[in-house]
């Protein structure tokens, strides 16, 4: 591009950057509304802190995951469409290494990990592909446990009704630890909060 | 002021004398709203509400087009029942109504052509059907029970039920009362349900629907009318989805 040196240019492009907050705030509203729901008949021996819910009680926190799951669904629908046709996730998400993801970390882990604007590292790679697939995997067995009669092939396919509950908590949990580590280093990590707001990586110096 | 873990069948007791006293659009969905958009100069936090609801009757909406009138909820063996069966009401198992089943009479009322009351012998001398099916409740558990009675079709039918009409109602004696719609009424495994484990389960005649959710299940029915008119219900006007369907 002609861009000048000093011109900052675009590392994250306008769809992507929309699509990541709608969906930040569709899943804020699912896993606080959903821990809510938990908490109404726990399938493991424990609660979620009433005051990290969302909803005041189970009523309220339903009608919160049944508004919020149109727009988490549509909006990751418009993102996975956005990602295969326009070349995105081909470029930002290819090639996938295990084994660089591993490096990565460790290297990370030692403060070496040097991280280049504009480009997702292996950890990256391989942590975004992940939850993608956790948050399909959140999608199809909440509507398997929605809709066990209609849906009965779906739920059927998760083990029936009772584990299908299981997997939609465990896709939730991975949801979440995945959340402790993104946020965690979006927020330290110098710069690059702002550029999923403005799209545009600081100029190198 | 937490429900006991263990029994989560009861989960709503300790809760139901704050839930009677309060609106739950009022403070539950207020309260939500304004905890996730505090950092917002908020100043009608009824639009919130309004947009729920709005949703929550458009999901009513998409729930109806997905129902399918034909599809057929799975149905489980004998050996799969729950034992215990959990006992779940707005109020605890030692209040439930005591009914004499000899005096009882099913009243009918609305869009009905033959409103004259049943007896219970009467309604047994229907045919009669029974179904193995996964009761799942609002609340996230579920469990397998077994239950008798008249196909609801069937006696919607014989008493002359505008089949035509949005809704049928149900008023019970525990002063429960919910609604459905038609379509599901007309389900092959909507029952009118005599026999169950225990009469605690609501005796002597509840309805047995697998394809909603357990709420929508009313116990100790006194009277049943069709209506074009919006029924609500005991939990659905306190902001339960009105559809709640399977």
């Amino acid at each position: 591009m002609v861009g000048g040196a000093d011109k900052p240019k675009t590392i994250h492009p306008l769809f992507v950057r929309v699509t990541h907050w709608v969906n930040a705030f569709a899943i804020f509203v699912m896993v606080l509304s959903g821990w809510r729901i938990y908490n109404a008949s726990p399938i493991f021996g424990f609660e979620f802190p009433k005051d990290f819910t969302l909803g005041g009680w189970l009523a309220g926190a339903l009608a919160w995951h049944f508004a919020a799951m149109w727009l988490l669904a549509l909006n990751g629908f418009a993102y996975l469409a956005y990602g295969l046709v326009s070349g995105h996730f081909r470029r930002s998400f290819l090639p996938i290494s295990l084994r660089g993801a591993f490096d990565d970390v460790f290297l990370a882990m030692r403060g070496l990990l040097h991280h280049a604007p504009g480009r997702y590292n292996a950890a990256q790679r391989v942590s975004y592909i992940a939850v993608i697939l956790a948050v399909i995997v959140a999608i199809l067995s909440g509507l398997a446990i929605w809709k066990p009669v209609q849906l009965q092939t779906l739920t059927a396919a998760l083990g029936g009704y009772e584990a299908a509950r299981r997997v939609h908590f465990f896709a939730m949990a991975a949801i979440v630890a995945f959340l402790v580590v993104h946020i965690g280093l979006a927020v330290s990590v110098k710069g690059i909060l702002a550029a999923m707001f403005t799209g545009r990586a600081e100029a190198p110096r | 002021m937490k429900p006991p873990r263990s029994k989560r069948l009861s989960a709503f007791r300790p809760q139901i004398a704050r839930l009677e006293r309060r609106l739950f659009l009022k403070q539950g969905l207020s309260l939500g709203a304004l905890s996730l958009l505090s950092g917002c100069t908020l100043k009608d936090d009824d639009a919130v509400d309004r947009l729920l609801i709005a949703l929550s009757r458009f999901n009513d909406k998409m729930q109806a087009a997905l129902f399918d009138p034909s599809k057929l909820a799975p149905t489980y063996t004998e050996a799969e029942i729950t034992t215990p069966f959990p006992f779940n009401a707005y109020y605890e198992e030692k209040d439930i109504p005591r009914i004499d089943g000899e005096s009882y009479r099913l009243q009918l009322s609305g869009l009905i052509a033959d409103k004259r009351p049943w007896s219970l012998s009467e309604l047994r001398a229907l045919p009669q059907s029974s179904q193995i099916t996964r009761l799942v409740c609002v609340e996230g558990w579920s469990a397998i029970g077994n239950w008798r009675g008249v196909a609801f079709r069937h006696f919607l039918e014989r008493i002359g039920a505008d089949l035509t009409a949005r809704y049928v109602g149900f008023k019970c004696a525990d002063k429960y009362y919910s609604s459905i719609d038609m379509p599901s009424a007309l389900h092959p495994q909507t029952l009118l349900a005599l026999d169950f484990t225990d009469a605690k389960y609501g005796y002597p005649l509840r309805l047995r629907l697998p394809t909603k959710l357990g709420f929508k299940n009313p116990k100790f029915i006194g009277e049943i009318f069709v209506t074009n008119d919006y029924p609500g219900g005991y939990w659905e006007d306190k902001g339960y989805n009105w559809f709640s369907g399977s």
